[in-house]
C-alpha cells in the first residue's frame, strides 16, 4: 500500500490539506512549497524579517488576507501551486476553525486527493488501539463523503516523540482499523516532520520506514477521471452560431462530456425535448476532430436543426432518466439555516431551476457521520434531505457520477451559495 | 552543437497533458462566461497573461483555418485601461493585434478620468497603477459590462490565492474577500443583481512557468519588450528602473545600458525589467525554472509598499 507506483498520470494533481494550524498544516504546506522551490527569495526575505533571527515560520506563507494576519487565523480556502520535474500540484488549503465544514466541502469538491494531518503528539500511543482525535475522523469521513478518490494520512511531528518507530506503527494500526470500519480506502500513511522537513520531499533515512516520502506518494496518485466507456452524457454549456445574423446557420453545441465519448455518425438523444439526431461533426477547441472523450469539452454539430439551449443534455438514446424528486446529502454553507418549503435556486449541470427542500430527514453527527434525528440544518451541518424541483432533472447518484450527481443551492434573495447537494437516488 | 533549446530537453518528464488540462479548464471558463452573462468584455492590455487569454478565447470561439489562423469574431469586445503611462511598444502591439484579428477594442483612458476630476494625482509623476481602478469602473458603467474576463493568476500574490474563478463585485465595484461565495466543482454561481458585476479568471490555476510553456507551445505573439533587448536603466533599491520620461534619474544616480527583459508589463512608473539574455519563450522557460525571485518581487515597485497592498487595491475594484 505504501510503495509509490511509477508515475503514469501527468495531469496536475489537485489535493486538499485537512487539519488545524496546531497540527502543523501550514508548516507542511510551507515545507512543500519551500523544498520544491515554489517560494522565492523575496518572499523568504519577508519571512526572515518577521522572524528577526529566529527560525523562519513557514506557516506565515499561507495567510493571504490582511484580516487573517491581524487575527492570526485563516478565513478562506487558498490555492497554492508547486511543481516537481514530473508533476504540477494544486493545493486547496482549507482552514480548520469553526467554518470548517464549509471550507472543507469547497476544497474537496473537485479534488483528486486529500491529505489528512494527524498530530502524533496529541495521541496516547501507549494504548491499543490508539484513540484517534475526533477531527481526524471527521476530516477523513468528509473527504470520503465527497468521494475524494485518494485519502492520505500524514502522521506529523515525528521529531517530537521519543520512539518514532513505535509511535508511528501504533498510529498506523489505529488509522487502518478506523478506515476499514468506515469503508475508506487509504492511499497511504506517511510519517513526516514538517518542521524539520523529514520525509516531506526527501525520503526518510530510518530503518523502521521504507515507504515513499509524502511528495513521492503525491506524484504517484491518479487524478479523478470520468468514465470514458459506455453511454454518453453531455450537459450543453454554450450554443455557438457560425457567422453573423439570423437564419439557418449550423450551430455547435458545446459541453464538457460527463461520461462516454462522441464521434461523427453517433446517434444521440436530447433532453428534455426527446428528439433524436445524428452527430455530423465533433470539434475540440477550434478544430474538427475524430472523437472527444469524457473530461474534454466537445463541440457537437447535429445533422439537422433542433431547438437546443444551454442547460439541456445530450446523451445516448434512452439512457437519460429524469426525476423531479430525489434524496440527497445536503452540506449547508450559509449562516441562514436551511428552510423547508422555501424556494431556492439550484444549479444542476448548466441548468438553473427552482427547488424546495421538502423534508430534512436527519443530520449527520459531525464526528462520526452517523445519522441523528433532525429537522433543521444550520451552517456547517450536513444532513439527508428530500428535494423537489420545478422541472425534472436527469440526476444520477453522486457516487457514480460527479457531474450528474452534484448541485449547488443558491439563496434567491442574497445570491449566496448556500448549500451543496450530493444526489443519492431519485425518490 | 548549438541546436535550439527545446521544451522536451528542459522538462523531459513533464509532458503536455498538464497544459492540455489547463487549456481545457480555461476554455470551459470562457464559454461559461459568455453563456451566463449578457455583456461580457475581455481585459486586454497587451501583457503576456492577457495574450494567453486572448489565444484561449480564439480557441473557445473561433475555428482554425487551414492556414493555422483562427476565423470568425469573438462574441465580446476587448477592454483596456490606458494609464497614459504605458510602454509605447505595448500600445503599438495592442493596436496591431486587434487590427490583425479584426476585433473591437474599447479603451478607457485614465487621462479622461483626470479631466473629469474623478482621479486626482498628488503629483504629476505619481504611479497611475492604483488609479486605473477608477477608469476601469467608469468604463464598466459606461458600457454596462456585467462580466470582465481577465488574466489574473492565483500564484501571483497572496490575496489572489484566495480569489474565486468567478469573483463577485458589488454595485461599487468592490471585492468583499470575507463574503466570497464557496465555489464547488464547476457549478459556478454566476447570479448577480443589476448594477453588480463579476470578474472571471480563466487562468487562475496557471503559474508563470505554465504561461511561458504555453506561449512557447502555441507561438503566441508578445510585445518585443518581453524578450532580451538593450535598455537604459537606473539601479535603484535592488530594482532596475527603466529610463522613461516619467521615471527620470534622481540626483546622484547614473544611467546605464543593460540587456534586459520584462517579466510583467504595467504602468511605466512601477514596472521594472530584469537582466536577461533570454530571446525566446523557450529560453525564458529555462530561466523561469531557475528563477529565485517572484514575478512581482522582481518587477513591481508598488507591491513592495506593504504586505497587503494588492489586497487593498483589489477590494477597491482593481483587476
Amino acid at each position: 500500500m505504501n510503495s509509490a507506483a511509477p508515475i503514469q498520470d501527468h495531469r496536475a494533481l489537485r489535493f486538499l490539506t485537512a487539519g488545524s494550524v496546531d497540527d502543523g498544516k501550514s508548516t507542511l504546506i510551507g515545507r512543500l512549497l519551500y523544498d520544491s522551490r515554489a517560494i522565492l527569495a523575496d518572499q523568504l526575505d519577508t519571512l526572515e524579517k518577521k522572524a528577526a533571527g529566529a527560525p523562519i515560520d513557514l506557516s506565515l506563507l499561507t495567510d493571504g488576507l490582511e484580516a487573517e494576519r491581524e487575527q492570526g487565523i485563516t478565513i478562506d480556502v487558498a490555492y497554492r501551486y508547486f511543481a516537481t520535474r514530473a508533476r504540477k500540484f494544486i493545493i486547496a488549503d482549507a482552514p480548520g476553525h469553526e467554518q470548517y465544514t464549509r471550507n472543507m466541502v469547497t476544497a474537496a469538491a473537485g479534488s483528486d486527493a486529500a491529505v489528512v494531518l494527524v498530530d502524533i503528539t496529541k495521541l496516547d500511543t501507549t494504548k491499543s488501539p490508539v484513540p484517534l482525535l475526533a477531527q481526524t475522523r471527521r476530516h477523513a469521513l468528509l473527504a470520503h463523503l465527497l468521494r475524494v478518490p485518494s485519502i492520505v494520512f500524514a502522521v506529523n511531528k515525528l521529531d517530537a516523540v521519543s520512539d518514532p518507530a513505535q509511535a508511528y506503527a501504533a498510529v498506523r494500526d489505529a488509522l487502518l482499523g478506523f478506515a476499514e470500519h468506515a469503508g475508506i480506502r487509504v492511499a497511504g500513511i506517511v510519517p513526516v516532520s514538517a518542521l524539520r522537513g523529514d520525509n516531506v520531499t526527501q525520503p526518510l533515512d530510518a530503518a523502521w520506514y521504507d515507504g515513499p516520502s509524502l511528495l513521492q506518494l503525491l506524484e504517484s496518485l491518479p487524478t479523478a477521471q470520468e468514465r470514458k466507456d459506455g453511454d454518453l452524457l453531455v450537459p450543453v454549456q454554450y450554443v455557438a452560431r457560425e457567422g453573423e445574423g439570423t437564419g439557418n446557420q449550423p450551430r455547435t453545441l458545446w459541453g464538457r462530456i460527463a461520461h462516454g465519448r462522441v464521434k461523427a455518425g453517433d446517434t444521440v438523444q436530447l433532453f428534455p425535448n426527446g428528439e433524436v439526431a445524428t452527430v455530423a461533426e465533433v470539434r475540440l477547441a477550434g478544430e474538427v476532430v475524430d472523437v472527444v472523450e469524457a473530461g474534454q469539452s466537445a463541440g457537437i454539430v447535429l445533422d439537422r436543426q433542433i431547438d437546443v439551449s444551454r442547460g439541456d443534455w445530450i446523451g445516448t438514446p434512452k439512457t437519460i432518466h429524469a426525476a423531479q424528486r430525489f434524496s440527497a446529502t445536503l452540506a449547508w454553507l450559509d449562516t441562514e439555516p436551511a428552510v423547508i418549503g422555501r424556494k431556492y435556486w439550484v444549479r444542476h449541470g448548466n441548468r438553473w431551476v427552482q427547488a424546495r427542500i421538502t423534508a430534512i430527514e436527519s443530520r449527520l453527527d459531525i464526528h462520526s457521520l452517523e445519522a441523528i434525528d433532525a429537522h433543521e440544518l444550520a451552517v456547517n451541518e450536513i444532513g439527508h434531505v428530500i428535494v423537489e424541483t420545478q422541472q425534472p432533472l436527469p440526476v444520477e447518484s453522486y457516487e457514480t457520477n460527479r457531474v450528474g450527481g452534484a448541485l449547488i443551492v443558491v439563496d434567491p434573495a442574497s445570491n449566496r451559495t448556500s448549500g451543496a447537494l450530493l444526489v443519492k437516488a431519485a425518490a | 552543437m548549438n541546436a535550439p533549446l527545446s521544451i522536451e530537453q528542459l522538462l523531459p518528464e513533464l509532458d503536455h497533458t498538464h497544459l492540455d488540462w489547463l487549456e481545457e479548464e480555461a476554455i470551459f471558463i470562457l464559454r461559461e462566461t459568455v453563456a451566463a452573462f449578457e455583456r461580457p468584455a475581455l481585459l486586454f492590455s497587451g501583457g503576456k497573461d492577457s495574450c494567453v487569454v486572448l489565444r484561449l478565447a480564439e480557441k473557445a470561439f473561433k475555428s482554425k483555418g487551414k492556414d493555422g489562423q483562427y476565423k470568425g469574431r469573438l462574441p465580446f469586445p476587448l477592454l483596456h485601461v490606458d494609464t497614459g503611462h504605458n510602454f509605447p511598444e505595448v500600445i503599438e502591439f495592442r493596436d496591431r493585434r486587434v487590427a490583425e484579428m479584426g476585433e473591437r477594442l474599447v479603451v478607457g483612458h485614465l487621462e479622461d478620468s483626470i479631466k473629469r476630476g474623478t482621479v486626482r494625482l498628488s503629483h504629476p509623476l505619481e504611479s497611475r497603477n492604483g488609479h486605473q481602478t477608477v477608469a476601469l469602473l467608469e468604463a464598466i458603467e459606461e458600457h454596462r459590462f456585467d462580466v470582465l474576463m481577465g488574466g489574473a493568476r492565483r500564484d501571483e500574490e497572496k490575496a489572489r490565492a484566495k480569489e474565486r474563478i468567478f469573483s463577485h463585485r458589488d454595485s461599487f465595484g468592490q471585492w468583499q474577500p470575507k463574503e466570497q461565495r464557496p465555489e464547488l466543482w464547476t457549478l459556478f454561481n454566476t447570479r448577480i443583481r443589476s448594477g453588480e458585476h463579476m470578474r472571471a479568471f480563466p487562468i487562475s490555476n496557471w503559474t508563470e512557468l505554465d504561461v511561458w510553456l504555453y506561449i512557447a507551445r502555441e507561438n503566441i505573439p508578445l510585445p518585443s519588450l518581453y524578450y532580451a533587448h538593450d535598455r537604459q536603466v537606473i539601479r535603484r533599491k535592488g530594482l532596475l528602473v527603466p529610463l522613461t520620461e516619467v521615471t527620470p534619474p534622481e540626483a546622484g544616480e547614473t544611467v546605464e545600458t543593460a540587456e534586459v527583459r520584462f517579466r510583467t508589463v504595467g504602468d511605466m512608473t512601477c514596472t521594472c525589467p530584469v537582466e536577461s539574455p533570454a530571446a525566446s519563450a523557450t529560453e525564458i522557460v529555462a530561466e523561469t525554472l531557475k528563477v529565485t525571485v517572484s514575478e512581482r518581487g522582481a518587477t513591481r515597485m508598488d507591491d513592495r509598499t506593504s504586505d497587503a497592498s494588492m489586497e487593498r487595491r483589489k477590494k477597491e475594484g482593481y483587476f
